[in-house]
């Protein structure tokens, strides 16, 4: 490897994992917390058929999942201040992925609580639990547990689509590449360390999982 | 009478499952619901703690008149209050210890402290002698051990009568003793019970009346005693009848 691109790759690298470290695993943090949040809430609606705000709820997926990403930052970042509405940059990210990926995890927690056995229900009605803490201590958690991995790849798959908030101006890791490649023009040096980095995150993350699957197994014994 | 059923009505779809059924129970009372299948045994016991909604009927339960179509949210908490239900599968909570199963009625459900939940919980798996393994997880447990949880969890809700579901229908034969030692016991305590079974030792033996019924029909009801040895109906005798012979057979 020659000497000039060596020095850009080392120069480079503590730029790029400073912005990885303080925006784009923030912002997948926060995205993915939003996601979360709005997929349990979904989630529960339609498991309780909640008249009305079912066919809402039926209706955020049908749109979220019929419409590419893309579309849906552009829509929000270039096309709302036209109606009055503007949003700054990274607000405007975590908004898009976290409804973005909310509907996809909406769909996966309400798979997840349909497979708890609606028997143990009825035996929380039977024993004077409320609906809401039946859902809270029987059903949530084990809805959880069954949806963790599917979780967990919505969770990498967020990390990695964060880089998409390059389009809006959000100076996130991938940005900050664009910016410092535009200097030095090491499209294939910089992009691939970039990549690495990006490689190097979800290692943590797909660790983590591992780790978080052996716990959940541990506890409560394995499930039949 | 502690609990008087009257003209229970319950269809799904165009089947009628349930045509009019109507049961007393005295207080101690310990009464076999028997019946061939699809009966409508289940539904009339789902019925009974508004599980399943009635089309119509009423019960007057000690004292106090409830409509099975009509009843209100607020009545049916108050019921279910006094009463437990055992199903046929468990229904444990599977994310939670056999302690929380218990507990878990009682602190959130009755609202008592955390203490002395723990307290009646004891005592309550005590006496289906599961005392032994508070923080097993259901699915750590053989068939009749879930089911002598599923008991306790019931009764440390200090119900005024429990109903049965079929307790020992999912347990592999060698299980089905512990369930039922443990509900002769009940029996024996004073406890008011309705069970659907087909165990017809339990039934002959320990049960004091009996509810025949057969396509959402009462064809029987009355005394154990005279149900098995001097059934009225030719529908009674063929049924006890074909019993005798399995047993024999
Ligand atoms: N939720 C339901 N929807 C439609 N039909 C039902 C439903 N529940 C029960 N049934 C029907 O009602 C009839 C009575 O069922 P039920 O379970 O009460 O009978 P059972 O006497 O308990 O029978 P078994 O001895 O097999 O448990 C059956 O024909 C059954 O198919
Ligand atoms: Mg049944």
């Amino acid at each position: 490897m020659n000497e000039r691109l060596w020095g850009i790759l080392v120069d480079s690298f503590p730029k790029l994992l400073s912005y990885g470290i303080r925006v784009t695993v923030p912002l997948t943090i926060l995205s993915f917390s939003l996601a979360l949040v709005i997929s349990v809430i979904v989630a529960l609606i339609q498991y309780a058929d909640v008249p009305v705000l079912r066919q809402i709820c039926r209706f955020y997926i049908w749109v979220i999942r019929g419409t590419p990403l893309l579309v849906q930052l552009y829509l929000v970042f270039y096309g709302l201040p036209s109606v009055g509405i503007v949003l700054a940059a990274f607000p405007t990210a975590v908004l898009v992925f976290g409804f973005n990926e909310g509907a996809y995890m909406a769909e996966t927690m309400r798979g997840a609580m349909e497979s708890v056995s609606h028997g143990q229900v009825e035996a929380g009605y039977c024993v004077g639990l409320t609906f809401i803490q039946i859902m809270a201590h029987v059903v949530l958690p084990q809805a959880f547990r069954t949806a963790f991995p599917a979780l967990s790849n919505s969770l990498i798959s967020m990390l990695k689509g964060t880089s998409m908030a390059a389009t809006i101006t959000v100076m996130e890791m991938f940005r900050q590449a664009t910016v410092i490649n535009g200097r030095v023009y090491e499209s294939l040096g910089l992009y691939g360390e970039v990549a690495l980095i990006y490689l190097a995150f979800c290692t943590i993350l797909t660790g983590l999982q591992h780790w978080g699957e052996k716990k959940l197994a541990s506890y409560g014994g394995t499930r039949s | 009478m502690m609990l008087d059923i009257q003209n229970v009505k319950k269809h799904f779809e165009d089947h009628v499952v349930l045509d009019g059924i109507s049961l007393g129970v005295e207080k101690g009372d310990v009464v076999a619901i028997l019946g061939p299948s699809g009966s409508g045994k289940t539904t009339f016991l789902r019925c009974l703690n508004f599980l399943e909604r009635a089309d119509e009927g009423e019960m007057i339960f000690e004292g106090r008149r409830y409509d099975m179509n009509k009843a209100g949210k607020k009545e049916i908490t108050e019921l279910r209050r006094k009463t437990a239900f055992v199903f046929q599968n468990y229904n444990l909570f599977l994310n939670k210890t056999v302690l929380q199963n218990v507990t878990l009625g009682l602190t959130l459900g009755s609202k008592i402290p955390k203490q002395d939940a723990r307290e009646i919980a004891v005592e309550s798996l005590r006496r289906v002698g599961m005392a032994d393994r508070l923080d097993s997880y259901p699915v750590q447990l053989s068939g009749g051990q879930q089911q002598r949880v599923a008991i306790a969890r019931g009764l440390a809700l200090r119900p005024d009568i429990i109903f049965f579901d079929e307790p020992t229908s999912a347990l592999d034969p060698e299980l089905i003793g512990e369930v039922l030692n443990v509900m002769r016991q009940l029996a024996e305590d004073g406890m008011t019970m309705l069970v659907v079974t087909h165990e017809m030792e339990f039934a002959r033996n320990v049960s004091n009346k009996v509810l025949f019924m057969e396509n959402g029909h009462v064809v029987e009801s009355g005394s154990s005693r005279e149900f098995f040895e001097n059934p009225k109906s030719d529908r009674s005798r063929e049924f006890v009848h074909s019993l005798a012979n399995l047993h024999n057979g």
